[in-house]
């Protein structure tokens, strides 16, 4: 038993109870020091991950949890996020009514889930990690209880959750039936073993299916999307936030081991198929976000777009194609958590989160502001913000591997990044030169810890447009567990 | 570290210190935006004039640095006599541009950090020498466009202007990059460097098959950044939207780029595809110069007139550069030259006139000359030069096009004389008629004419540079033309047809010559070079 190897979640998962513990002894107007300590503590645990060698492969529980470069680039991936996520929790505290504690615990035991969930290298564990996940996200989702928008985000991501989960769970069984195992690891050995035949076994290729499709609703993959606008819209902000970035990260690992080191003799000539999926997936997040007017709302389309975005990668194939994910996650992550964490002020100032409510901002707090616009054009992927680069390395390849179907694939990502153009710059538009219907302009006061992150995530978002080299070089390298 | 990159970086670097300095202090920011862009100007003009084109054909003042390696990305900077002049028009663009924008009079900070980083993007854009950089400088402009137009633009329709612009424009960027990022993977060199590249596909040419599919993304994609015909409808609305600083900088330097593109990516690593698609861009090109010349005639602002006008001399450009020949594309690079002064001076003097909230309607403009006699003088010598007398800088080149083009298009060709000499006369002058001649129309009274040197100097170092190279041409074409004709070379060498390959990829119009034969012989023509001593008076 490698348990040592387990260290980050098992404090994490600590954390969490300890603060579920903590609660009994803090009264009411100290809860936030709850948070804003988890904030801290994960932080640390950011730092202490750099300390994390991986040298060579590690496994645990006989080779249900690994420990590769890529492990430990989700896992520093959802340690960023959910500190960030954290304090903006913190920020959103006045809106909870009841349970401030409970709400960090979930999102620590939701991280938790998401840190084994990059290490998951068995379906049993895969399905119980998505499940830790899945389940702490309705009801952290559903935690405005006196909101409906907020009930009905959490019992529609309920529902949809339930049957994407039976789905996966009908998919795991399929490939149990037909390879009589569960671990990644035999898997490939079975499928690979039998010349072929085995791969080309009707069972088993309807069970890859059904596992892709389940792992789909978690990116929000065409046709698996209807759920997030909704879900987006109506749930806390902190917690979009959180499903933006840890819950598509967690399910865009999950992805890439299933697809590129479970089933690979099944899904190597997939591209054709995923090609069609991320062309109709960027097609529908892109077009479907131009006319909202709700800002959460955009967001969830825009999410859906980012996936079709993020399936390129996966078209390509390649070692290329998978590196150019991590990064583009990276960027990904800064941004959306950037804007979220605007936006999560924004809400609590301005009371709305209707783009329209957005105008005058520049007068009334340039750097919520500026951080917005920045955090748009990022999203946007328009030089010199990290966007940029990530869409840079997802298009190159696709062109690098040119799999079937790529042009069309390339052109609907032109189409996807022109017309996403139009409702991102929307938002800049909004904030920069609409009139506001309302005269009388307070400025917006933020608090020392947000302002702080508010700047680091600017600093982020241009300092890794510019110098992407270091971001590259690890994503590099945690791709380099994939053999294509 | 290369001067170079101390260019580019100058109105970077003021950029970013004017986010420091606190917006009340509007003299501070004015006098930092504008001694660094002086100062990149200076060491522009420095760097142009040391130029030797005597040494060859190489680059110059290189610089490179390693990027992001894994990828082939490096950032590597160099000057040759194709870029070295369009880095000069771009700095002193950029300089007249900063110091016309001091007529913004709310949040002139802003305006200055978005100036500065549209400056410095073009700058950077002319000097690189690195794919991914070319694209990276390049698109550092669009944002600002965007903003500027949208908050201090001017006109009723300026939101879907400004959405119209922005949107052609990112168009028109996307599918170049798609172009370039499969010339990185066609050519296999593993790098993004040009340098690298050329070499790579001078031992090992694209195959023709791949040629034609990756120079159409180019061609058409750096032809919407250019407004090539039929993709022009964002300029001449874009321009007449756009505050003065952004239309002098956006319509003199940035609109270059994508013919800087095409004649420093497209013609020497795909040759056999520009041979093919040559007769294309040349067709095309005679949509800017009448089609777009003739919409000019029709219009009734005087805004839409230059816009119009602008994009129809856009078809010189091509024109030149389709011709394949020594002397059409040295033509080419000196109408580049030549019209990103005349651009920005055309609008910087228009934008004058719409500053003081006069409108820019023919019909109501009238004695501007009798009222203002500086600003008047400088409209006429603007539009003269923009219907190509000699002694401007457009003439010089124009001529030059039309002398390269009339061995591969004749009949285009003289399309293109009517055009540029019938169809640009008349709406030039019926412009400079209306708009300066005659009595002094109501809506002009008591604006104040430009009064100092302050206020004139804008104006006259883009007319000092425009008379400079009119008078002088050789100053432009003797550095211009050898490294034109090193990239004709390789584009000789590294194509991977033979003769009878070549003439059936030809279309029937050309019966024996292919445009590279025709080339050799225009390159006979400049050695004598009548045309060139014809110019000089």
């Amino acid at each position: 038993m490698n348990t040592s190897l387990m260290f980050l979640e098992i404090l994490v998962a600590l954390a969490g109870l300890g603060i579920l513990v903590g609660d009994l002894w803090t009264p009411d107007k100290h809860k936030k020091k709850l948070g804003y300590g988890a904030a801290a503590f994960l932080g640390i645990l950011f730092l202490i991950s750099f300390q994390v060698q991986v040298g060579n492969v590690k496994y645990a529980f006989g080779g249900m949890y690994i420990l590769d470069s890529l492990a430990i680039f989700f896992k520093r991936v959802f340690l960023l996020a959910g500190g960030v996520v954290m304090l903006m929790a913190v920020e959103f505290t006045p809106k909870i009514k009841r349970g401030v504690s409970e709400f960090y615990a979930l999102l620590l035991f939701a991280l938790a889930g998401m840190m084994i969930a990059a290490s998951a290298y068995d379906f049993s564990l895969l399905f119980v990690t998505l499940e830790l996940i899945t389940i702490t996200f309705y009801i952290l989702a559903s935690y405005l209880r006196s909101e409906t928008a907020s009930l009905e985000a959490g019992v529609k991501y309920l529902i949809l959750g339930a049957l994407s989960s039976a789905v996966l769970v009908f998919g795991i069984a399929l490939l149990f039936g037909s390879t009589s195992a569960l671990s990644f690891l035999e898997i490939t050995e079975t499928l690979g073993q039998s010349s072929g035949s085995l791969a080309s076994n009707p069972l088993a290729i309807a069970g890859a299916v059904l596992v892709f499709a389940g792992l789909a609703f978690k990116l929000a993959i065409f046709p698996f999307q209807f759920w997030a606008p909704d879900v987006y819209q109506g749930a806390p902000s902190p917690v979009t936030a959180f499903l933006a970035v840890g819950s598509k990260a967690a399910g865009m690992v999950l992805v890439l081991r299933v697809l590129f080191q479970a089933l690979p003799s099944i899904t190597l000539n997939w591209s054709a198929f995923l090609a069609t999926l991320a062309i109709f997936t960027i097609l529908y997040g892109n077009l479907a976000a131009i006319p909202q007017k709700n800002l959460k709302r955009m967001l969830g389309y825009s999410s859906i777009a980012q996936a079709g975005y993020l399936m390129m990668g996966i078209v390509a194939m390649s070692s290329a194609g998978a590196s150019a994910i991590l990064f583009y996650l990276v960027g990904y992550a800064v941004t959306v958590l950037s804007a979220f964490l605007t936006l999560t002020l924004c809400v609590n100032a301005i009371g709305s989160s209707e783009i329209k409510s957005l105008s005058g901002l520049m007068d009334r707090s340039p750097l919520l502001a500026s951080t917005m616009i920045l955090a748009m054009v990022s999203l946007a992927g328009i030089p010199p913000l990290v966007g940029f680069f990530g869409k840079f390395m997802l298009i190159q390849s696709v062109v690098e591997s040119a799999p079937a179907g790529w042009g069309c694939l390339v052109v609907a990502a032109i189409i996807g990044v022109v017309a996403s153009l139009y409702y991102y710059l929307g938002v800049v538009r909004a904030i920069i030169w609409d009139k506001s219907p309302n005269t009388e302009l307070e400025k917006i006061q933020i608090s020392t810890p947000s302002q702080a992150l508010l700047y680091a995530g600017i600093f982020m978002m241009i300092y890794l447009g510019f110098f992407q080299n270091q971001v590259v070089e690890a994503a590099q390298n945690a791709a380099s567990v994939f053999n294509f | 570290m290369s001067v170079l990159t101390t260019i580019i970086m100058l109105p970077l670097i003021g950029a970013l210190t004017l986010l420091f300095v606190p917006s009340r202090h509007k003299t501070v920011v004015r006098m930092i935006a504008c001694s660094v862009t002086f100062l990149s100007m200076l060491l522009a003009a420095l760097t142009f004039f040391e130029f030797n084109a005597s040494d060859g054909a190489g680059y110059r003042n290189e610089q490179i640095t390693p990027w992001v390696e894994s990828l082939g990305i490096q950032y590597h900077v160099g000057v040759d006599g194709i870029n070295i002049a369009l880095m000069l028009m771009a700095a002193v663009v950029g300089y007249s541009a900063t110091l016309v924008a001091k007529s913004i009079t709310t949040r002139s900070k802003e305006f200055h950090v978005l100036l500065l980083i549209m400056i410095g993007g073009v700058l950077g854009a002319f000097a690189s020498l690195d794919l991914f950089f070319f694209y990276f400088f390049h698109e550092l402009a669009l944002i600002p466009t965007f903003i500027m137009i949208g908050f201090w633009g001017r006109g009723e329709n300026r939101n879907y202007i400004t959405f119209k612009v922005t949107l052609y424009l990112s168009l028109g960027a996307l599918i170049a990059l798609v172009g370039l990022v499969m010339l990185y993977v066609k050519a296999g060199a593993g790098s993004f460097d040009i340098v690298e590249i050329t070499k790579a596909v001078q031992a090992n040419p694209i195959s023709l098959a791949d040629q034609n599919m990756i120079f159409p993304l180019l061609l058409f994609g750096f032809g919407i950044l250019v407004s090539l015909w039929p993709f022009h409808t964002w300029a001449p609305m874009g321009y007449g939207a756009a505050p003065t600083a952004t239309a002098m900088v956006h319509a003199g330097a940035l609109k270059k780029f994508g013919l800087y593109g095409l004649i420093r990516i497209a013609l020497p690593i795909l040759p056999d595809a520009a041979a093919y698609w040559a007769h294309i861009i040349a067709w095309l090109c005679l949509g800017n110069l009448l089609y777009c010349g003739w919409v000019a005639m029709r219009q009734k602002n005087l805004n839409l007139v230059i816009g119009n006008s602008s994009v129809a001399h856009m078809g010189f450009v091509f024109l030149g550069i389709s011709s394949l020949s020594l002397i059409g594309v040295t033509g080419a690079i000196t109408v580049m030259v030549a019209h990103g002064f005349l651009a920005a001076l055309t609008f910087g003097l228009t934008g004058y006139l719409a500053d003081r909230g006069k409108s820019l309607e023919l019909d109501q403009m009238g004695g501007i000359l009798k009222s203002m006699p500086a600003i008047g003088s400088f409209l006429v010598l603007a539009l003269m030069a923009g219907c190509g007398l000699p002694g401007f800088a457009n003439f010089v080149g124009e001529a030059m096009v039309l002398f390269g083009s009339w061995s591969s298009f004749s009949m285009i060709t003289i399309f293109g004389v009517w055009a540029g000499l019938v169809i640009g006369a008349v709406y030039m002058l019926r412009a400079l008629r209306r708009a300066l001649h005659g009595p002094l129309a109501s809506n002009y009274e008591g604006v104040a004419d430009a009064s100092g040197i302050g206020a004139k100097a804008p104006y006259l170092i883009l007319i000092v540079f425009l008379t400079l190279f009119g008078v002088f041409p050789r100053m432009l074409t003797d550095k211009i033309s050898p490294a034109v004709e090193s990239s004709l070379d390789l584009m000789k060498s590294t194509t991977s047809l033979t003769v009878a390959e070549k003439l059936n990829t030809d279309s029937a119009d050309q019966t024996s010559e292919a445009p590279l034969a025709a080339e050799s012989n225009s390159r006979g023509n400049l050695a004598e070079s009548p045309q060139l001593e014809s110019t000089q008076g």
